[in-house]
């Protein structure tokens, strides 16, 4: 396994970058709407022209991004912007709600998500998720981080499930407060925990992607702090996206940061470039605080 | 490259071999999830198939209860034989034997009849329940006496069964039944000379119980579950709602409403028997309220569906807004005034709903009427409210419980008319529900 | 004068007393200033005026009915001759049941009506007395409440607030006659219960293995002969019931989980409905249908299989019971399953997890203190059901647990031995009660649970 520096892993567009009429003309066929570049070097996730209807709400239209590995990328943007949106298609979960329609090109290591053949439990177990609100099992801890290990058999004894439970529970920085309690219920927990519990279960199933909708938003801000440095450490083995509403969150843990505008992204790009020196209007507007 | 800090996290499976085992559950997994899938649309299917058998075989018995088998007789009515005094007194008319008239009649249709033992045979084919409708014709029209008159009567129910076996395509062995051969060709002649035919079961939806089946009907019980729901809904339903109106808008919350309410939850749920077991020894034995009377059936039902409208009537209350209520309030209204004013019209539509749901129940009701006497054996159609009777659901159930083959059709009939009743009174409560249902 | 004309006078007199009770407050107010001096509306003192008629001549109406009963009987029975009155209880009762008989006209039994007749007659004669009394008594009543409502009446008479007062008092009566009931179920089945154990040991009712009633016959040997070891009858209850629950636990589970989780909402508009049919159908007819339709093809199966199956087996009752509960089950089931959070599912579901892996693993054990509340109900239910087991299951007492045996239950047996002619106070009668106290008992106990559980459940998710 290589360690790598993040910086190394950031596509560090050229130092005079910015207005889109510079940008490379692949980049811009790929993706008309959006400033910036949106591929990646290395890309596991790979959307081209993505598209969400909700009955007759057009939520995602035309979405064109790439999530490199090792990479964290925040998305950005007002409510109803479709930034959540777009995370569910990354593992269909919109394959839940019924009125959802989705179109366009979907791929994980260069496989169609959406294709006939794809299965959706192998694609999960690939592409983990944890939630805005922490959301347990009504189950022990030990049988919460257990329970995507079962389900999938990647135990084949207890001994093997063991070492995943605990090696899961010590990668989310939680072992040392609940292995004396590993039977009681996960929704003991206080919140903060929990959510750690949940990133625990997302990656006892050893996902390629871990995407975040808004994991810190009903912590408090100790816990939130625990969750950041956390997603810092993970990032050096997965790829994360994660949706959030601070934008100091976004500029403390992500290299790259998409900002999402009604259904739309209208600008990609490093972190540091889009908080600093934005090139869309909206963005600025966005991330200077004047609505959002 | 990562430094292994633990053993355990060394171990960690790499991501293609976490990608070969999951591949590997896969087959295995979808499996159960069809065969999950299909257990639940096999009982979704299990339910559907057990409601069309319960109304297929409740159909399929009952539906021939409604034509009766009748003989056509041209009855002479032999002044001699009727009225020998020649006085028409109304005393003499009501006991008179009539049956001779009857068995007359049948003479002159099969003259060959002719040893007592035939002759007995014969006149059983006929309904004893015959004379009857020849003294009701007499009573109503003493004039009549000394003329022939051609009269539909009712063949008894063996008969009655026999004829529709037929009239359904069953022919010889297929048919069991106690006629012996004699009175099987006897029929044969009659149906071929077109002296016998199905008509509509009139007296079963005009009188009431009987031994004999093609005489039995279902308007006494009818007419005693109509009063005992009268009963309960004159009282339920005032109860139900002030009780409702007064632990949503008047009890401060306490230990005492939440037993108050504990207790209303848990009387929806205790057994009908055991309000029987109340009204035997409440109503019966301590207050001495007759046995078999609607009214103390009325005031036991009453007790079992007072919960129902209570909470039908409490959910009606809680939905009507608080803004209503600080609009009356706001404009000095008395509480009082509030609640009768305005928060009961509104409410009314949704307590009726539930009173109508109360009813429904009340009326499928039979176990606890059981224990308070309304069993008996009821001829009489009832008058009233004191006078004894039965119930529409007991009188399924003491059919049932006859011997008699004939009575399978007619409880199934009657089981039929029970579940057009409930069928209306649901209708009308969702009827009532989506025509006065308002969203706020 | 007979009930009903009391009645209509009473009607008419609270009718009069409205009108002059408002009449009086217009005429109070004309000289004050119009209505606007009267403290109240006008109507308000008219319903005063009213409530001052009709109240006490209703609270006497109701304590006469109460109690005059009682009394007259009291005198007939002093009125006996010496030999008739001192006779055990159940023989009394008889007598007097007798004498009423009598004094309604309908005994046909001629060689007793000589014995009693100066009993009915004098039975006849209180009767009548009393309802005159009862009649003057009821309007004096009427008249003097009105009366003194009457004078009360001034301008400033916060007629209104005592009304309403009235009302409130009415309504928190209505409230509370749930109480009344729980309370009069148990009190008259337990006075009853209390006096058969009495005559037979609460130990051997709850613990012996015999059941036969039938052979306690008239006073004289009461209490030496039948017995009464109730143990078969809860067995039967239980193995009934058992069939039941195990018919309708897993198919409205089932039915409750694909509704809920796999039927599209076309198709859950359709079958839910036609589900609560099933709901909804008289227990009655249940009955019947058990009787005509499932025990006959259960023994006809025990037959093609070489199974000796009685005629009225367990089975076919269980079974059917079965079906009645199952929309009870079902609904339940989906109210719990429903309360379950979709942020679960989808933390299963992200995951990896299939659908029935989501529901197996997850929905089910998330929901199941409701299922499990839903159970309880449906249990309470299956012991408490009397129609079918009445009419499919059979009458003797057999300690068995086969379902192919003919078992008997507890509403069975309080059935058979309420109806039809019945001595009071013999055990055989009273037993009837003690196996409802019983009933009622363990009803209470599994709904109370139950409640609680579901409540708890529900505040969990809320």
């Amino acid at each position: 396994m290589l360690t790598m520096d993040k910086s190394e892993d950031v596509i560090v567009p050229p130092a005079d970058a910015a207005p889109a009429a510079v940008l490379p003309v692949a980049a811009e066929r790929i993706a008309p709407d959006t400033v910036g570049d949106v591929t990646a070097r290395n890309a596991v996730i790979c959307v081209r022209g993505g598209n969400v209807h909700y009955g007759d709400t057009h939520a995602l239209i035309n979405v064109s991004l790439d999530i490199g590995r090792n990479e964290v990328i925040a998305l950005i943007g007002p409510s109803g912007c479709g930034k959540s949106t777009f995370l569910r298609c990354l593992n269909r979960m919109n394959d839940t709600i019924e009125s959802a329609r989705v179109s366009g090109d979907f791929r994980l290591d260069g496989q169609d998500m959406y294709a006939k053949g794809t299965d959706v439990v192998m694609l999960r177990a690939r592409v983990g998720m944890v939630f805005q609100k922490p959301n347990p099992f009504p189950k022990s801890i030990y049988e919460n981080v257990a329970y995507g290990a079962r389900i999938h058999g990647l135990a084949a004894n207890r001994a093997e499930l063991d070492d995943i439970v605990y090696g899961s529970l010590e990668r989310a920085g939680l072992v040392d407060e609940v292995k004396d309690r590993l039977d009681d219920p996960g929704t003991g927990l206080s919140g903060g925990q929990q959510q750690r519990l949940c990133i625990a279960r997302t990656i006892a199933v050893n996902p390629e992607v871990i995407l975040m909708d808004e994991p810190c938003s009903a912590l408090d801000p100790i816990a939130t702090a625990r969750i950041e440095d956390l997603i810092d450490e993970l990032s050096a083995k997965y790829a994360i996206a994660i949706v959030t509403h601070s934008m100091q969150q976004a500029a403390r843990v992500s290299t790259r940061t998409a900002y999402f505008h009604l259904g739309r992204i209208m600008e990609v790009g490093p972190t540091d470039r889009i908080f600093t020196n934005p090139s869309h209007k909206l963005t600025e507007d966005y991330v200077t605080g004047r609505f959002g | 490259m990562m430094v292994p800090d633990d053993d355990r996290s060394s171990r960690q499976l790499s991501p293609e071999e976490t990608r070969r085992r999951v591949d590997a559950s896969l087959r295995r997994r979808y499996r159960r999830e069809r065969l999950f899938r299909f257990y639940g649309l096999f009982s979704v299917c299990l339910g559907v198939v057990f409601l069309l058998l319960l109304f297929g075989t409740i159909i399929g018995n009952g539906y021939s209860a409604f034509r009766q088998s009748f003989i056509h007789l041209d009855i002479h009515f032999d002044a001699d034989v009727i009225d020998p005094d020649g006085a028409r007194d109304s005393d003499v008319l009501s006991v008179a034997d009539y049956s001779l008239l009857v068995k007359a009649a049948l003479r002159e249709l099969i003259p060959e009849a002719a040893s007592r033992a035939e002759r007995r045979e014969l006149n059983q084919l006929v309904s004893a329940g015959a004379i009857f409708s020849l003294r009701d014709t007499v009573m109503a029209d003493p004039q009549i006496l000394g003329q022939t008159k051609p009269l539909w009567l009712p063949l008894n129910s063996e008969v009655d069964l026999w004829l529709k076996a037929q009239a359904s395509g069953k022919v010889g062995a297929e048919v069991s039944t106690r006629l012996s051969e004699q009175q099987l060709a006897w029929l044969e002649r009659l149906q071929a000379g077109e002296r016998i035919e199905l008509r509509l079961n009139r007296a079963f939806f005009t009188s009431g119980d009987s031994r004999e089946p093609e005489l039995a009907g279902i308007w006494g019980a009818t007419k005693g579950s109509f009063f005992m729901l009268l009963v309960t809904l004159l009282l339920s339903f005032p109860l139900g709602v002030a009780a409702a109106i007064y632990l949503e808008e008047f009890a401060r919350r306490s230990w005492w409403v939440d037993v108050v309410e504990v207790n209303i939850n848990n009387l929806a749920a205790v057994p009908s028997i055991v309000f029987g077991l109340l009204g035997l020894a409440v109503f019966i034995n301590f207050f001495g309220l007759p046995r078999s009377a609607p009214l103390v059936g009325g005031l036991v039902l009453t007790l079992m569906t007072l919960p129902v409208v209570i909470i039908a009537s409490r959910a009606a209350i809680k939905s009507v807004p608080p803004s209503v209520r600080e609009a009356a309030l706001g404009i000095g209204a008395s509480p009082m005034q509030m609640v009768f004013h305005h928060v009961l019209p509104l409410a009314m539509p949704g307590m009726l709903t539930g009173a109508i749901i109360g009813m429904a129940r009340a009326l499928g009701e039979s176990a606890p009427l059981l224990m308070i006497g309304m069993v008996a054996f009821i001829v009489d159609v009832p008058s009233g409210p004191m006078s004894p009777s039965t119930a529409l659901p007991v009188q399924i159930y003491l059919w049932a419980d006859s011997p008699e083959r004939a009575f399978v059709e007619r409880t199934s009939a009657a089981i039929m008319v029970l579940l057009a009743f409930l069928l209306v009174m649901n209708a009308t409560a969702v009827w009532l529900r989506s025509r006065f249902e308002r969203r706020w | 004068m007979r009930l009903p004309t009391l009645l209509l006078i009473l009607v008419a007199i609270v009718l009069a007393a409205f009108f002059l009770g408002r009449q009086r407050a217009l005429s109070l107010a004309r000289p004050a200033g119009g209505i606007r001096s009267l403290h109240s509306l006008p109507k308000y003192y008219g319903y005063y005026a009213a409530l001052g008629a009709v109240l006490p001549g209703i609270a006497l109406l109701l304590m006469w009915a109460a109690f005059s009963e009682s009394l007259i009987t009291a005198r007939v029975v002093q009125s006996l001759p010496e030999a008739l009155r001192n006779q055990p209880d159940a023989e009394l009762g008889l007598t007097l049941n007798d004498i009423r008989n009598l004094a309604a006209g309908q005994m046909f039994d001629e060689s007793r009506r000589a014995e009693f007749a100066v009993a009915a007659d004098l039975y006849n004669s209180l009767r009548e007395s009393s309802r005159r009394i009862l009649s003057g008594l009821v309007v004096a009543l009427s008249f003097s409440g009105f009366a003194l409502a009457w004078f009360q009446l001034r301008p400033q008479f916060r007629a209104r607030n005592r009304v309403e007062g009235a009302v409130k008092v009415a309504l928190i009566l209505a409230s509370l006659l749930a109480i009344a009931t729980t309370i009069g179920i148990l009190l008259s089945v337990s006075f009853e219960a209390v006096r058969f154990f009495r005559q037979v040991p609460l130990s051997e009712f709850l613990f012996g293995l015999n059941w036969s009633p039938q052979t306690a016959i008239r006073a004289g040997q009461v209490g030496s002969s039948g017995t009464f070891g109730a143990v078969p009858l809860f067995v039967g209850t239980l193995l009934i019931s058992g069939i039941a629950l195990l018919v309708a636990v897993p198919i409205g589970l089932m039915i409750a989980i694909y509704l809920s989780e796999y039927a599209r909402p076309a198709l859950r508009r359709i079958v839910k409905p036609v589900l609560e049919v099933l709901a909804g159908i008289p227990t009655v007819v249940y009955g019947y249908f058990a009787a005509l339709t499932v025990a006959p093809m259960i023994r006809l199966a025990g037959q093609q299989l070489g199974l000796e199956v009685a005629s009225e087996a367990a089975l076919g009752a269980g079974l059917v019971m079965g079906i009645m509960i199952i929309p009870f089950v079902s609904s339940l089931s989906d109210d719990a399953i429903n309360a379950v959070p979709q942020a679960m599912r989808d933390g299963s579901f992200a995951l990896g997890a299939t659908r029935s892996e989501t529901i197996k693993r997850v929905v089910v054990p998330a929901a199941l203190p409701g299922i499990v509340g839903g159970v309880l109900l449906a249990a309470s239910r299956a012991i408490g059901e009397t129609m079918i087991v009445v009419m499919a299951a059979g009458l003797s007492a057999n300690l068995s647990f086969n379902p192919l045996q003919s078992v008997t239950t507890v509403t069975v047996q309080i059935v058979t031995l309420l109806v039809g002619d019945q001595e009071f106070d013999s055990p055989k009668t009273l037993a009837a009660f003690a196996l409802g106290l019983m009933l009622f008992i363990v009803t209470l106990l599994l709904n109370i649970i139950a409640l609680q559980v579901v409540r708890r459940y529900r505040e969990q998710y809320e």
